[in-house]
């Protein structure tokens, strides 16, 4: 064994990368359980690329047939309704997750330097999961999916001069046709899978190379033993290997359990349109995506002013690309001396609570039509326009409150 | 540094004509792969003209066909209907149809070649779903007093009249496009083509 080791050794760097990342990867000792959704998402891909192909195997491409095949996966394929739940829910769980993972992110400073690297291929690889669960929601050819692509695709219809025909370009046809179906499905099992772990790659790679952030925000690396080891880090495995086994575990749990029990969680996971085949006629009486992408959503049909210049859809369009685009730019709009929610004053905490409640509540009305009053007060788009400013002077106005903001000084070595 | 020899020189043009010649063929291999995702001459060949047969739509009713994978909308307006287009001009964005969302002959009052029939594209100009009807009059509409019967878009909503003229205020920027039709006679109607010989 440890002749074929050494052979191997010799020709590829395997003991040398197994202990760089991983048996003397030193991370900080003091995760949290939200330290566990890194894990998480790992496991959750490739649960979505397992189960992808197996559905690939069955699955039609075919506007004339796709309908059917999902229906005959359901039906006929052997285990098939597992493998479709696993990879429906698994899309929606995939976000749960992401959020999460994004969230603890902004609570202890984790795209604060020297990590801003980790952060924006973060942000890429989250932008790259839209697109690849965009592209998926095609591909069942329901009446949802149907619209849904119809609605968005025409969104870059609002670009002046190239819009239309980059619609155009983008459907390969006048409207969402047999020709859109089958470059969805490229781009969904071969373009964005590829993008997605070339990415996940390199957002590790850069992790590896600057060390794991943690709750207190405060470096490991800057206190270490005689033999060069930070007194604060453990090693990934045994340690933490056998921790996220544990959180993994418990995920998949709360994953299993609504494959087998609330497969459509009511409408949120897979919507009711949806299992309708797609009729050019007939609208659903309600246009909404899936709830991960529906905040920006709200922000596009918030903006409703007529006067701007260029008109409201434009800069609907142009209010929810931003929407996206400025968490890359966080890590330099942060000015605070401390990375860590622990050690920063009431601003910070009041802000990111607040945006933590508008991302939620945007979300929400995204599902809801923008003329009615499922709040108190006022309609729907009222509240989305309110969100709308509060989401934006998170980021916009964050150079100065982080800078104003009173923190306090930073322990040297890790708390708990 | 080395001096300049006869070989360097050779070399540097070498590397930049190899560069070049590079960059055009991956210019022109993209080209390639970026036309290839272009409507395809199928689909564009198969935006053919669609006769509609309109003797048996009655008054205040409303016929859908597909052309070129969109819906058409077809509606046998009544008087009442066309006398209430007349009095929503402070309600509507752009009353006149200055904005060209339709063919020369139908940029009248009635946004039609012939007063009662309307001929319009059932696709909301915001983003492209499909309005739905509601031609009841005032608060039997379950929209507002002053409906006067029209179409409501569900996806951001949107409202338009009975000329599919769009209403202030929503997020739609413009009328619903009327497509390109002709009478082939009082009960026939071809969409897709605006001038046919022997139109009536």
């Amino acid at each position: 064994m440890s002749s074929l080791l050494r052979w191997i050794d010799d020709r590829f760097p395997l003991t040398k990368v197994w202990k760089e990342h991983i048996a003397e990867y030193y991370a900080p000792k003091n995760f949290n359980f939200l330290y566990y959704f890194g894990a998480i998402l790992t496991v959750m891909l490739v649960i979505q690329i397992v189960t992808g192909i197996i559905l690939t195997m069955h699955y039609k491409p075919d506007v004339a047939l796709a309908f059917a095949s999902i229906e005959y996966i359901m039906r006929d394929v052997p285990a098939g309704w597992f493998v479709r739940y696993l990879h429906s829910v698994g899309a929606s769980m995939i976000f749960i997750a992401l959020y999460i993972h994004m969230f603890r992110g902004l609570m202890y400073g984790s795209h604060r330097s020297p990590r801003e690297l980790i952060w924006l291929l973060g942000m890429l690889l989250y932008v790259a999961m839209m697109a690849e669960a965009f592209f998926g929601y095609l591909l069942p050819w329901g009446n949802m999916s149907y619209w849904g692509a119809q609605v968005i695709v025409s969104l870059f219809g609002a670009i002046p001069f190239v819009g239309e025909g980059l619609a155009e370009w983008i459907r390969g046809d006048y409207v969402i046709s047999d020709a859109t179906l089958n470059r969805f499905f490229a781009f969904h099992v071969i373009l964005l899978p590829l993008l997605l772990a070339l990415l996940v790659y390199l957002h590790i790679v850069a992790l590896h190379k600057v060390g794991s952030n943690n709750p207190d925000g405060v470096e490991i690396k800057k206190q270490k033993d005689a033999d060069g080891k930070p007194l604060d880090g453990v090693p990934f495995h045994p340690y933490y290997t056998v921790k996220d086994t544990f959180g993994v575990g418990m995920f998949l749990t709360v994953y299993l359990a609504i494959v087998f029990f609330l497969p459509e969680f009511g409408g949120w996971f897979l919507e009711k349109d949806n299992f309708n085949p797609a009729d050019i006629l007939q609208t659903p009486p309600d246009i909404v995506p899936l709830w991960y992408l529906t905040p920006y959503y709200s922000i596009l049909r918030a903006v409703t002013f007529e006067w701007l210049p260029g008109g409201a859809k434009l800069w609907g369009v142009i209010a929810m690309g931003a929407a996206i685009m400025i968490f890359f730019f966080l890590p330099w709009l942060d000015r605070s001396r401390v990375r860590s929610i622990r050690y920063r004053g009431w601003m910070y905490k009041t802000m990111l609570t607040l945006f933590a409640v508008t991302f939620v509540m945007l979300g929400y009305l995204g599902t809801k039509n923008p003329g009615h009053v499922d709040l108190i007060w006022f309609k729907n788009v009222t509240w989305a326009q309110i969100g709308l400013v509060i989401y934006f002077a998170f980021f916009l106005l964050m150079p100065i409150y982080t800078r104003l903001d009173r923190t306090y000084a930073e322990p040297d070595r890790l708390t708990k | 540094m080395t001096e300049e020899t006869g070989n360097s020189r050779r070399r540097r043009f070498l590397t930049a004509i190899t560069s070049v010649l590079g960059l055009a063929g991956m210019g022109t291999l993209a080209a390639s792969f970026v036309a290839s995702m272009r409507p395809s001459a199928r689909a564009r060949a198969a935006g053919a003209p669609v006769e509609v047969d309109i003797s048996r739509l009655r008054e205040g009713q409303m016929l859908a066909v597909a052309w070129r994978g969109k819906p058409v909308w077809v509606i046998r307006r009544s008087e009442q209907m066309l006398n209430d287009l007349g009095t929503l001009r402070q309600v509507l964005a752009d009353p006149d149809s200055e904005i060209a969302q339709q063919p020369a002959y139908a940029q009248n009052k009635f946004r039609s070649i012939r007063p009662d029939i309307l001929v319009i594209l059932g696709v909301c100009t915001h983003l492209g779903c499909a309005p739905t009807k509601n031609f009841e009059r005032g608060a039997a509409s379950g929209l507002s007093e002053n409906w006067r019967g029209g179409f409501f878009c569900p996806c951001h909503g949107s409202k338009f009249d009975l000329a599919g003229r769009v209403y202030k205020n929503v997020p739609a920027p413009t009328n619903l496009e009327v497509p390109p039709h002709s009478f082939l006679s009082d009960s026939r109607i071809l969409i897709g083509i605006g001038d046919v010989e022997g139109a009536v």
